[in-house]
């Protein structure tokens, strides 16, 4: 697609002068046709124009958010925010946050041990095991559900969100060790013999070796358990009612039935999209590699 | 993976069965709420209510702090949801008694069979020990609605409604045209043809088509029991693809789409009802208590909307009868504190409060006599208060249509079978509706599904 | 990369070691413990979590059971399984969910492609459009679909219609075409909104293969006189085959089970309804606890049978991963 352009255009003015190979391959990309880069740039604000609208629409007053043609440049106020935090969000939020945090950090405690003896001191058949994670992520959830449910009926833990944590826990925990297993397998060997030279016991091991080597990983993993727990609805929907409901449910009811309610139902939206946009835009490169299962670095 | 599956069958099977005998006898009893409200820290008492998001009830949540909360100390926790999504919700919470919550905004419908079920509490005694609750005064059609087969009340009225014609007073008058006030369903179509778009973008007339046995089968069903059709006849042999209820459907359908609303297909009552507000509709057929949205101060049609009774075609009124009510769940823990909150809502004082607050069309009425007497009511919802009484005194839930029924209701059928039933063959007409399917093959579809879920099992 | 993971150090065959246990086999057997010793947590959490439930549904599937008629519980045999293979809507539930999974993916697939050869490329800005273009993925997916449901397709003051009537102003027309979307296409309208939310997440994935793509072979391919379509077709696309394979695995995944979007933006109505809304439906408005259960048994041994082709490509990874 580049051929038709010359070679070896010199770097633009305070870019860094690559030196790897991928780098180098990217400088050659960068021939010219400025067209490609124009039409990159539509497509990316095609995509993202639902969001920006979104936003923009939050900022609107409910009647000038419902108008047609729309009002782009209509006068900006906070009213769908404040009709939203008027509306209570605050015990929906906070349940979000601690049944996504506690589950991520649950998940990362029996992920991490089982990618370890999944990859650097492997037990047989570590392949099963593996395929039997990767299946119960087959399983919908929806087929689930019931017993889930009745379970819960019967011992009291309805509307609980340390059931729901530990759904999470157990939701993402499949992911969690593929992921961790794809980054303790680049644990280089000779580092875990010149531990077990030493001596050092298997807390050590993992501690002074393995983690090093890990963290971006864990981050990764950490990451992607913390999104899918904020945005799950199913489980949150039928297994809790007036104590434990999260965020998304907390979205549902959101849609009212008097008068237009735009504004205010895409300050929601925004409010609680907001902890995942920002985590993601943060680290994106680690969303690619958990997304991924660890499969692409 | 099956292997797998089925080697741990034996374990689970175990784990399973205690699951049942635990479910058998555990019904009724234990709260399965870990919040389920009461009496939690330091003697907060608090409760848990589930409603639907109409207009009534979210006046209704922000009025309780103030007015009732501050007098009584009981907090109440308000989970408000779409009608479709709330009723979901409340059919698994009652049915397995899970006790999350302690009142749920139920209706006429559901009543019948949930007492039955033993899934609401009677309220017989808390009605007896309460002086300041006027029972007598609740008018007798809704009342009769929320009574069990056993003769005790099951819930209490929030309020109770009919369906009748609104219509834009100074759109007809403008086009040279009247509404009759007991209009037939011909007059109404071609009313609704002669006033599409003499404004622009004003379509001739709402109705609901969105899916869901409470949305367009509301209005729906009325059409056929006027047009001499029904859903079951008294043996339960089901009549969806009779000759009666196509032609209605087929009216109905027709109608939506020559004159009818933009998105008709998932317009419901609320949509109907913003689609009303905002001028995009000439006439709208649905509840009679949509009116006190209407002519709510600041509303932009308030005092525009003329009222005509429920539309006919072979039978004298069309009109449904309808009741959105309180009732306790029996597995509730705190029926004491649920009694309260009840009488205080369903009472004249909250209809007092709300005119007050809010002004008399905002009223939930339509649930008792006193407040047909009321002066203040009777000025300031003048337009439409006879219009309502009228409708809701002429509807008969057990003789509604040409023939005779199996089973009570107007707009439904009340037994458990129906929602499920109705909400499927609407999934059908909505399609209709929306041009990808045609009435007959709907009809005959929802043939098909009447007879398994229903007839199959009553003709047992 | 050498991590052991080839080769499990693990004497195999313990099975059949002598019956007389010796020292040696019993420190063995210690060895094995310690190793496993580290999974177990993880292992039994997940069966107690995800088997038990399913095994509670097997059983539930053979029960009738009508959560709204409590008097009537009792055995049913196969009438439920029955009932599945003879009920029309859950077909065209099937049906629905194929159709939606199948468009979904592959759109989003081909759109992620194009998109990702497009970001591989440098130009002014590039960070500023890899940014732009994730955030669909970003929001939550319930608020996705009410911010499609009613922000844009709303046919009355929906982003959309409201573009179409500028634009016919800006000819001078007071008559623009008002599509009723969700009326007129709800199945694409869904398809839509989640082509929006995948597409991302696809290009990420191709992305990441296009930049661990070895440059020389390309280098000494355009020297050879191959032109873009030739360095395409057979150098890129074949490296990238196996992140392909991965997109299309883990959208499947996920898609499959969507309950978001057609709960949200159709209600399943309009003949939109897959089937983990048709199995919701079923248990929590029809209270058919015993059909529904044994929808979810199918629609469970469906999956796997589709999973073991599936797993069979994540194999393939495996494989290159230990070769390597």
């Amino acid at each position: 697609m580049s051929t038709t352009t010359p070679v070896g255009t010199a770097p633009r003015p305070g870019a860094v002068v690559p030196t790897s190979r991928r780098e180098r391959r990217a400088r050659q990309m960068n021939r010219g046709n400025p067209l490609w880069g124009l039409l990159a740039w539509v497509v990316g604000l095609l995509f993202v124009a639902p969001v920006l609208w979104m936003v923009l629409t939050s900022l609107h007053s409910e009647t000038d958010a419902a108008t047609n043609p729309p009002s782009i440049a209509a006068a900006l106020t906070l009213d769908g925010y404040r009709s939203f935090f008027d509306a209570g969000p605050w015990p929906p939020l906070i349940n979000s946050l601690s049944a996504s945090v506690v589950s991520t950090a649950l998940v990362l405690v029996l992920a991490v041990p089982a990618a370890y003896a999944l990859s650097i001191k492997p037990v047989r058949k570590w392949t099963d095991v593996m395929f039997f994670f990767l299946s119960t992520k087959f399983m919908p959830v929806v087929a689930a559900v019931l017993p889930l449910y009745l379970f819960a009926r019967y011992t009291g833990l309805l509307d609980n969100i340390t059931y729901l944590t530990l759904l999470y826990t157990s939701m993402n925990l499949p992911i969690a060790v593929w992921m961790m297993r794809s980054f303790l397998a680049e644990v280089p060997v000779e580092m875990l013999e010149a531990a077990a030279i030493d001596g050092a016991g298997l807390i050590r091991t993992l501690r002074s070796v393995v983690a090093p080597v890990a963290l971006p990983g864990i981050a990764a993993t950490a990451l992607i358990c913390f999104i899918f727990s904020w945005n799950e609805l199913l489980l949150a929907r039928t297994l809790t009612a007036v104590v434990a409901g999260t965020s998304p449910v907390f979205l549902t009811g959101f849609v009212t039935s008097q008068g237009l309610f735009l504004a205010q139902l895409c300050a929601a939206a925004t409010v609680i999209s907001l902890p995942v946009l920002v985590a993601g835009f943060a680290a994106q490169d680690k969303l690619v590699q958990g997304l991924s299962l660890g499969a692409v670095k | 993976m099956l292997g797998r599956h089925t080697r741990r069958a034996a374990l689970a099977t175990a784990m399973s069965g205690a699951l049942l005998v635990a479910g058998c006898s555990g019904a009724g009893g234990g709260n399965g709420g870990g919040g389920g409200g009461g009496d939690d820290e330091g003697g907060d008492r608090s409760i848990n209510v589930i409603m639907v998001n109409n207009p009534q009830m979210v006046d209704l949540q922000g009025l309780t702090e103030e007015n009732f909360t501050a007098e009584t100390g009981i907090t109440v926790n308000f989970t408000v949801l779409p009608e479709n999504d709330v009723r979901d919700r409340i059919t698994q919470e009652f049915t397995s008694q899970a006790g999350q919550y302690d009142v749920a905004s139920i209706s006429n419908y559901e009543v019948p069979f949930y007492s039955e079920n033993g899934w609401l509490a009677p309220l017989d005694d808390y009605i007896a020990d309460d002086a300041e609750f006027d029972q007598d005064d609740i008018l007798e059609p809704i009342a009769a609605g929320l009574t069990g087969e056993d003769g005790s009340v099951y819930a209490e009225p929030f309020y109770g409604e009919s369906s009748f014609l609104m219509y834009r007073k100074d759109v007809f008058e403008q086009a040279g045209l009247t509404v009759p006030n007991n209009p037939t369903w011909q007059e109404v179509a071609d009313l609704a043809a002669r006033v599409d778009n003499v404004q622009p973008g004003m379509r001739g007339i709402c109705l609901r088509g969105q899916p869901g046995w409470g949305q367009v089968f509301a209005p729906l069903t009325t059409v056929v029991n006027t047009f001499g059709g029904t859903w079951f006849e008294e043996d339960w042999t089901a009549k969806v693809d009779a000759p009666e209820f196509t032609e209605a459907t087929q009216f109905y359908v027709d109608l939506v789409r020559a004159h009818g609303e933009a998105g008709a297909p998932q317009a419901g009552f609320t949509e109907c009802l913003n689609n009303m507000t905002q001028s995009q509709v000439a006439m709208w057929y649905d509840a009679t208590s949509a009116a006190g949205s209407l002519e709510a101060a600041g509303s932009p049609v308030a005092g525009k909307i003329g009222y005509a009774q429920a539309p006919v075609n072979r039978t004298d009124a069309s009109g449904w009868l309808y009741s959105w009510a309180w009732g306790v769940q029996e597995a509730s823990q705190n029926k004491d504190d649920a009694w309260e909150f009840i009488s205080w809502a369903s009472s004249q004082g909250y209809e007092e409060l709300v005119g007050a607050e809010l002004g008399w069309p905002r009223v939930p009425a339509g649930k008792r006599t006193s407040t047909y007497a009321n002066p203040d009511y009777q000025a300031q919802a003048g337009p439409f208060y006879q219009a309502t009484q009228e409708a809701i005194n002429a509807a008969d839930p057990n003789d509604p249509g040409v023939q005779p029924r199996p089973a009570p209701g107007i707009q439904f059928v009340a037994i458990p079978e129906f929602a499920a039933m109705a909400t499927e063959v609407s999934q059908y007409v909505s399609s209709a509706i929306a041009g990808q399917t045609t009435v007959a093959d709907a009809l005959g579809r929802g043939q098909q599904v009447a007879e398994q879920q229903v007839t199959q099992v009553y003709q047992q | 990369m050498s991590t052991g993971t080839d080769t499990p150090i693990t004497p195999s065959g313990s099975a059949a070691s002598p019956p007389a246990p010796s020292q040696a086999t019993s420190a063995r057997r210690a060895a094995d413990w310690a190793r496993r010793a580290p999974l177990m947590p993880a292992l039994v959490f997940l069966i107690i979590c995800t088997q038990l439930p399913f095994v509670a549904t097997i059983v539930i599937s053979f029960m009738n059971w009508n959560s709204l008629r409590p008097r009537d519980r009792g055995f049913a045999g196969v009438d439920n399984y029955v009932e599945v293979f003879t009920n029309a809507s859950l077909r065209s539930s099937v049906w629905n969910t194929i159709v939606l999974t199948v468009t979904v993916v592959v759109v989003s697939l081909v759109l992620g492609l194009l998109i990702a050869l497009l970001l591989d490329r440098r130009f002014a800005g590039r960070g500023a459009v890899r940014t732009m273009m994730i955030a669909p993925f970003l929001v939550v997916p319930i608020a996705a679909a009410l911010l499609w449901k009613h922000a844009l397709f709303n046919p009355s003051y929906g982003l959309f219609n409201g573009v179409l009537t500028w634009i016919w102003q800006l000819f001078g027309s007071d008559s623009p075409p008002q599509p009723e979307w969700l009326t007129a296409a709800p199945k694409i309208a869904i398809e839509a909104a989640l082509i929006w939310q995948w597409t991302p997440f696809m290009m990420l994935i191709l992305l990441a293969g296009l930049q661990s793509k070895p440059a020389d072979a390309e280098e000494a391919a355009r020297m050879d006189g191959a032109n873009a379509w030739q360095v395409f077709r057979y150098l890129t696309f074949p490296h990238l085959r196996q992140y392909l394979e991965l997109g299309a695995l883990l959208g499947s995944i996920y898609i499959v089970q969507n309950f978001d979007a057609v709960f949200t933006i159709t209600s399943g109505s309009l003949g939109t309804a897959n089937l983990p809304y048709t199995i919701y439906q079923t248990f929590f408005q029809a209270g058919n606890y015993g059909l529904a259960s044994a929808m979810g048994v199918v629609v469970v041994i469906a999956t796997i049978i589709i999973a073991t082709f599936a797993l069979r490509v994540v194999s393939s990874m495996f494989k290159e991963e230990n070769a390597r």
